[in-house]
């Protein structure tokens, strides 16, 4: 029993080393992913129905795509705080 | 910190030469001192910001020298860069009256589009916006004019009110105000930098990696195979980042030209 507890204890120092934060970081980034591809998408929906207001639309489009993207890089501080040393 | 990978990568740190991958990482962006005046420490990053300004200000002063009616040479490519920045990103967001803008969002493209590109040049190949202090200058001047445009048009009452969020619910307002003081005063520079400084960091560092990567792979071994892998992520890489650092110099000046158009007039 002790030896089995042992070995997990083992186990669970060795399962730390795993880069957490980076792991933390490809998640972090599924949200923005989703969010960059819909409002290039709806901005070219829109552009398709409307081509006269394709540049008001391609200015909002650049100001969602920048806060959408914010969030993305905002994560990529997460493998820099809990890298395993 | 000053400990550079690249120096063990060069000492002939290969794969199953019984060393790891030196992998790139903050240590990176630092650098020794090329000279040091009393206490002040001149670094390579200051070097690519000024010589990224030289080259803005001589491109410009020697297209504009002696303008002419008909365009010739380098005066055409300065009118091309300037009449994009005017219909691309002034004239949607600010419009014809917005044009006496025009000298700031130029030189301010002009100047995030090469330090950018600064990363992709050899030798040099360090993007000093990659370390903040380089960013947070641009964006306190940004921040700081259109505060200030934001008193003068619409006078300090005016300007606070317009914050005011108009047709909600009472009870909504005292959260609603706090996070739209914040959103003006503190996220917007905020975010507006850190955009900046996280692509550019990110950018170098991709390629760091694929560079130190490469050359660490080489070896007489199933590892030239994964080099040549890498050597043609460098490229892949490389065109990526050329694509980047145009958008995040487009999209600072957009952005830069939204808040201004927000100061000169109330929001909607």
């Amino acid at each position: 029993m002790s030896v089995l507890a042992g070995t997990l204890a083992t186990a669970a120092t060795t399962t730390l080393q795993i880069n957490f934060g980076a792991v933390g970081y490809g998640l972090a980034a599924i949200g923005p992913g989703i969010g960059i591809g819909l409002v290039f998408g709806h901005a070219i929906e829109a552009m398709a129905r409307q081509p006269e207001a394709t540049g008001r639309i391609t200015l909002y489009m650049w100001i969602g795509f920048s806060l959408t993207e914010i969030l993305a890089l905002l994560g990529l501080v997460v493998p820099f705080i809990f890298h395993a040393s | 910190m000053i400990a550079d990978v690249r120096v063990d990568a060069a000492a002939g740190c290969h794969i199953f030469s019984g060393c790891g991958f030196p992998a790139p990482g903050l240590q990176n962006f630092y650098f020794k001192p090329l000279f040091t005046v009393g206490s002040f420490a001149f670094t390579k990053p200051m070097l690519v910001a000024v010589l990224c300004t030289v080259i803005v200000i001589a491109f410009f002063g020697v297209a504009f020298w002696k303008p002419k009616v008909v365009p010739r040479g380098v005066q055409n490519v300065a009118e091309i860069g300037i009449l994009f920045v005017r219909d691309q990103i002034l004239r949607p967001a600010l419009g014809r009256k917005g044009d006496s803008y025009l000298p700031l969002l130029v030189s301010l493209f002009f100047y995030i589009l090469v330090m950018n590109l600064m990363e992709l040049i050899p030798v040099i190949q360090f993007p000093a916006m990659s370390k903040i202090g380089f960013v947070v200058t641009p964006v306190v001047i940004i921040y700081v004019l259109y505060i200030y445009l934001g008193f003068k048009n619409q006078g300090a009452w005016g300007y606070i009110r317009n914050m005011w969020p108009s047709g909600v619910p009472f009870f909504i307002l005292p959260i609603l105000i706090p996070i739209e003081l914040l959103r003006f005063f503190i996220i917007q520079p905020f975010t507006l930098g850190i955009r900046l400084f996280a692509n550019m960091f990110a950018g170098h560092l991709l390629l760091a990696i694929f560079m130190v990567a490469t050359w660490y792979l080489a070896s007489l071994t199933i590892g030239l195979l994964f080099a040549a892998g890498s050597a043609v992520m460098v490229l892949f890489v490389f065109l990526l980042e050329l694509l980047v650092d145009f958008l995040q110099a487009f999209i600072f000046t957009t952005l830069t030209a939204v808040y201004l158009s927000s100061s000169l007039e109330a929001a909607h």
